[in-house]
């Protein structure tokens, strides 16, 4: 919303202060003002108003004319100029030589053939509204020779504020809350509205007005005829013209001028067509054209302003076609009501069409605005118009009153919230200057709320709060950390584990640590051949592509494995982030937090890789908690899974996650060279298993014994269970030191290592164990090859 | 000295000057006096040797076996020596103007940024907490006063899922959760609570260089007995100077958020600038950085907190806006690409 300084000025006096400070401060204790200020009118000077002396028809050109000026200065000046409606007498603005208008200096120039020792200005080329259909044509009243600056009020300082920033304060959406705000920051006193006293109407008849429908708050209106006046007057299209609206005709422009200044929005319309005022909703949807000349699809929800049972207008939105001010029109009826924010903002979206009104009804107006600006309105008409005559009494019918805000609290509350020391001076003031009623008796503080701020805005004690902290100004806080009891904060083991498992992956294994999005990328699926599976779908997405939300973080890091193929020949990928398994029993979504690692080599066997991802996970396992990890052979369940060697991952007896390699009709749409393995697991699940202690065992002084064997077996796992099986103390490691196959089949070669803490070992004992764990083994007729190894 | 020993030591001499290695040293000293060496063979002429001069023979033997382990040993010293200047002359000088190879892992820019802050809040006793990505609409918007037909909920484009629920569209959607969590250790222990929400959020808008439908956020909230609006500056600018690793000015103005009140939008003096005005901050001199307030009595009610007896501030920060402008990364979409080429740069930063 543009504002304009001098507006405001009218409601405060703010002489001798800097303006620029000033709307830095609002900007800083009201709402955000925008970087540029607009210094109106500073680039303009020398326009003076002069007379046409004489109009004579340049000889060559049907449309420029010769003209002699008198701008006062005791001879005429000779102009050349392109206006259609100069004539002999009129007053108009003109350009001295040595003005400036915008960038431009006049100067004495010759136009097709002669000199044109000045220019007459329309107001476009001065700047100060979009009428450039001929030059000015002043009030004759203005002496020739007059500075117009001196006259209107072309000199502005104009502002912009961020209408986000007043979503809350539907008091500021005129300039007079804005004058308000200004006369509490600069502690002036802010003046009155001078309004036309309406009692004196009071004897003649009312409109027929009814309303018929909870959504509006409150009507008012009154009649008026006789309006001689067609052209708003100079200064009010200025201010319109510089606060952004287009000036259309003295009766548009006053409403419009209005809602500029209050904030509330009329509208005026042929007192014909609205003989008895209905305010309704429809049972039915119909089409209603606004004045626009938009056909509009209205419905039940759709508030109406009618004449009887016909529609004349869109409930705070816009009026329609039919009840149009035309030419004809002799009398008017100005509407000022107010009605229910929310049915106007929904309105508005269906509609999908909104206004400078309707964006402030949506900000829930203050319905006790509506007969004062009826009283403005009247008393700016007949200022402006000394023709004009109001027809009927002041009819106001009001539905709905927001209850009055009292709100009550001490001293001691305003210390707490703020923290520092504000007198209760300083708070009286301060909520006196904007309006609130104010008693304060000892420390206590009793406080009514005006009714502009009371219709949503301020409902609490805190609001009061920021009403005091705003003007006392946030710069000039004392700022200090706040005390309290000390206690130990202990890291949430799943964000800890969370850290560590990324520490692990980055730092030993140079992982690198991906985001992605948590839903599945259709296209990016398709093109390397995966299945969209059936999820929890999003159901207003704007984007079609992204419409199902992801089971599996998997598939997603293989479509980002397929944009780095580029990258490098091996490398390493990994995110931790969410996926969803459909719903829960209570009907919520299953969420879980995966960590999902993929791994691409276009060097490493691919049973390499598989076990370089397996030992990763290992180290993270043993590292983080000193457990192990086993795995039990799993069945490929998605198209991205090859059906070997998927495992699904154990540990201390919950199943974590799975493991395997990417099925080959996915991977040769990545890289028909590249092996690629990838492995999930439970963050959540994970991080719930206990951190098992580490149990110091002091070494044995006494020499180890190293016992190799070998077994024909396609599989550790049997060797693994018979050597556990013998649960000897005296066993202190086991390790696969060799694998191969030769004739006799797939061999494994254990090593163990044997040690007793307190004395020697004798060869007897140690045999003893591997004998048993041999004959353990041959009775599943895995044998033992080569004998035993000492 | 009689004429056998000077023989001998002059035949053990001219050796001596010919040895080079250690081997051919041992050689020699087994050669003249090992057990069967020849200084030790000139001892068993003795009985040779007539009375009066056996004396003097035993004495020059000893001599001169004195003498050949001395001149071994000296020769001994310098083998060493030489052998080892030898070794150290024939190490090659290495080209370390060779670039070093860097390859190892990388975290995510975010998850950098994201410790910095959780370890400036952690160092101030900060809990961390995680929460959902998915939530209810009482978590998002109920708990949080903002009703069904607010006017708050235009301003974000939530996405929404077919059994109600939604994508959070702000890490706030985790206050009343927490509340909740720490409510009974605030009222019946006297601890306060303090903790940071970092998380993923979601707004359902089309994607340019500036906009993302998935961000991050991080979320803290601090409330005790009598915590004020001067406490939440202090630690607005505390966190800030911390983060940016300088002094930073703060400012803040008026903000509406249903959630807070008073609410605020909260600027920093513009890090490229240092608030002289630049096309960074628009010639302000300000960057809009993060909103904030005083967490709002129905916020607090609805997380079981009585606000009559306890205040507190909340503060929402937008990582992903810090991360940003941190490493200058100008298209927000790059986050979320998955490109190695563009996030293997982020090794670590702390």
């Amino acid at each position: 919303m543009l504002l304009s300084m001098n507006w405001i000025s009218d409601f405060v006096d703010l002489s001798g202060l800097d303006k620029l400070e000033l709307i830095s401060k609002f900007s800083l204790s009201t709402a955000e003002v925008e970087n540029e200020i607009f210094f109106k009118g500073s680039d303009i000077f020398g326009i003076v108003c002069a007379e046409i002396k004489s109009v004579e028809e340049h000889p060559e050109s049907k449309k420029l004319h010769l003209l002699k000026v008198d701008a006062g200065d005791g001879a005429l000046t000779d102009v050349v100029c392109g206006a259609p409606n100069v004539r002999v007498g009129m007053k108009t603005a003109f350009a001295k030589v040595g003005a400036q208008i915008g960038e431009i200096t006049i100067t004495p120039r010759a136009l097709a053939g002669y000199t044109s020792n000045g220019m007459c200005c329309s107001e476009r080329e001065l700047g100060i509204s979009e009428d450039n259909s001929g030059i000015m044509d002043l009030d004759t009243s203005i002496a020739v020779g007059t500075d117009l600056k001196t006259v209107f009020d072309i000199d502005d300082i104009v502002f912009e504020v961020d209408n986000k920033s007043l979503t809350n304060r539907p008091d500021l959406w005129g300039h007079y809350g804005i004058a308000r705000e200004f006369a509490a920051l600069a502690g002036r006193e802010l003046k009155p509205l001078a309004t036309a006293d309406l009692s004196v109407y009071e004897s003649m008849e009312k409109v027929d007005l009814k309303i018929e429908d909870p959504l509006c708050y409150r009507y008012s209106c009154i009649r008026f005829e006789g309006i001689t006046r067609h052209e708003s007057p100079v200064n009010v299209k200025i201010r319109l013209h510089y606060c952004g609206m287009r000036a259309l005709n003295f009766l548009a422009d006053l409403t419009n001028y209005m809602m500029l200044e209050m904030g509330q929005p009329m509208h005026a319309f042929d007192s014909r067509k609205v003989e008895a005022i209905r305010v309704k909703r429809f049972d039915k949807p119909f089409t209603f054209t606004t004045l626009d000349g938009v056909d509009r699809a209205c419905d039940e929800n759709t508030l109406m302003i009618c004449n009887g049972d016909t529609p004349v207008a869109i409930a705070g939105i816009m009026g329609g076609l039919d009840s149009e001010i035309v030419a004809d029109t002799s009398s008017l009826t100005l509407e000022s009501a107010t009605f229910d924010a929310a049915s106007i903002r929904k309105s508005t979206v269906r509609l999908a069409h909104r206004t400078d009104a309707s964006n402030r009804y949506e900000k829930s107006l203050d319905p006790e605005m509506t007969d004062v600006a009826v009283a403005r309105f009247v008393k700016l008409l007949c200022d402006m118009d000394s023709c004009a005559v109001v027809t009927s009494a002041l009819t106001d019918e009001y539905a709905k009153r927001y209850d009055k805000v009292d709100l009550s609290f001490d001293k001691a509350f305003v210390d707490k919230y703020t923290g520092i020391e504000i007198d209760n001076e300083t708070i009286v003031k301060t909520l006196t200057s904007l309006g609130f009623g104010v008693k304060l008796e000892g420390d206590k503080f009793e406080v009514s709320v005006p009714s502009w701020r009371a219709t949503k805005d301020v409902t609490i004690k805190a609001d009061i709060i920021e009403e005091i902290t705003r003007i006392y100004g946030y710069d000039n806080f004392d700022i200090h950390t706040a005390v309290a009891p000390l206690y130990p904060v202990r890291a949430q083991m799943e964000k800890s584990d969370e850290d560590r498992i990324k520490d692990i992956l980055v730092k030993r294994f140079s992982l690198h640590e991906l985001h992605s999005y948590v839903w599945a990328y259709y296209d990016e699926y398709k093109a390397l051949g995966i299945e969209i599976e059936d999820n929890v779908e999003l159901v207003n997405a704007t984007n079609p592509n992204i419409k199902t939300i992801r089971s599996s973080i998997v598939p997603t890091q293989l479509c980002q494995v397929k944009v780095n193929t580029s990258f490098g020949t091996d490398f390493g990928v990994f995110e931790v982030g969410r996926v969803v398994n459909g719903f829960r029993e209570d009907g919520m979504c299953d969420e879980h937090k995966m960590l999902t690692v993929t791994l691409y080599s276009k060097t490493k066997s691919m049973e390499a890789l598989y076990f370089e991802l397996r030992d990763m996970l290992a180290v993270v396992t043993d590292d983080l908690k000193h457990e192990s990890l086993s795995f039990v052979k799993g069945t490929a369940s998605h198209s991205y899974e090859h059906p070997k060697n998927l495992n699904e991952i154990y540990c201390a007896g919950k199943k974590l996650g799975k493991m395997g390699i990417v099925n080959t009709a996915v991977s040769k749409n990545i890289d028909k060279k590249a092996n690629i393995v990838f492995a999930e697991i439970d963050v959540a699940l994970f991080a719930e298993i206990a951190n098992r202690s580490i149990s110091y065992e002091a070494p044995s002084r006494f020499p180890e014994i190293e016992i190799d064997l070998s077994f024909i077996s396609e599989t550790y796992r049997p060797i693994a269970d018979a050597i556990a099986a013998e649960n000897c103390a005296l066993i202190k490691k086991v390790s696969v030191v060799d694998t191969y196959t030769d004739e006799s089949g797939k061999s494994i070669t254990v090593r163990l290592l044997f040690s007793h803490p307190e004395r020697t070992l004798t060869k007897e004992e140690v045999l003893e164990v591997v004998n048993s764990v041999s004959a353990t083994l041959e009775g599943q007729n895995i044998k033992l090859k080569n004998g035993v190894q000492m | 000295m009689s004429t056998k020993t000077a023989e001998v030591r002059e035949s053990f001499l001219a050796a001596l000057a010919l040895v080079t290695t250690a081997d051919e040293l041992e050689r020699l000293r087994v050669e003249y006096i090992g057990k069967k060496g020849l200084v030790t063979e000139l001892l068993k002429e003795m009985k040779s040797i007539p009375n009066e001069e056996k004396k003097a023979f035993g004495q020059a033997v000893n001599v001169l076996k004195g003498e050949v382990s001395d001149k071994l040993a000296e020769k001994k010293e310098e083998i060493v020596r030489l052998e080892l200047e030898r070794e150290l002359n024939s190490m090659p000088e290495f080209d370390v103007s060779v670039p070093a190879d860097l390859s190892r892992g990388s975290y995510h820019p975010i998850t950098l940024v994201q410790r910095q802050c959780e370890d400036i809040f952690k160092s101030m006793g900060f809990t961390v907490e995680d929460y959902s990505e998915i939530v209810t609409d009482y978590e998002c918007f109920e708990s949080l006063n903002i009703p069904k037909n607010h006017p708050a909920r235009d301003m974000q484009d939530t996405y929404y899922l077919e059994n109600g629920q939604l994508l959070k569209s702000q890490t706030s959607a985790a206050q009343n959760a927490i509340y909740k969590k720490y409510k009974d250790a605030l009222i019946n222990e006297g601890k306060p609570i303090k903790a940071i929400f970092p998380g993923r959020c979601f707004r359902n808008e089309a994607t340019d260089a500036c906009h993302e439908n998935t961000f991050f956020q991080m979320e803290g909230v601090m409330v005790d007995k009598n915590i004020s609006i001067s406490n939440l500056i202090f630690f607005m600018k505390t966190m800030l100077s911390e983060v940016f690793q300088k002094d930073i000015k703060v400012r803040l103005r008026p903000g509406f958020f249903p959630f807070v009140e008073p609410g605020f939008e909260l600027d920093i003096s513009c890090l490229i600038c240092g608030g002289e005005g630049c096309p960074s901050c628009k010639h302000s001199g300000w960057l809009e950085l993060c909103p904030c307030g005083m967490i709002h009595p129905e916020v607090l009610k609805a997380g079981g907190i009585d606000p009559d007896e306890y205040t507190g501030f909340a503060f929402g920060l937008g990582l992903t806006r810090l991360v940003m402008m941190k490493y200058g990364i100008k298209d927000i979409r790059d986050l979320n690409s998955g490109s190695l080429k563009t996030l293997t740069q982020f090794t670590d930063d702390k």
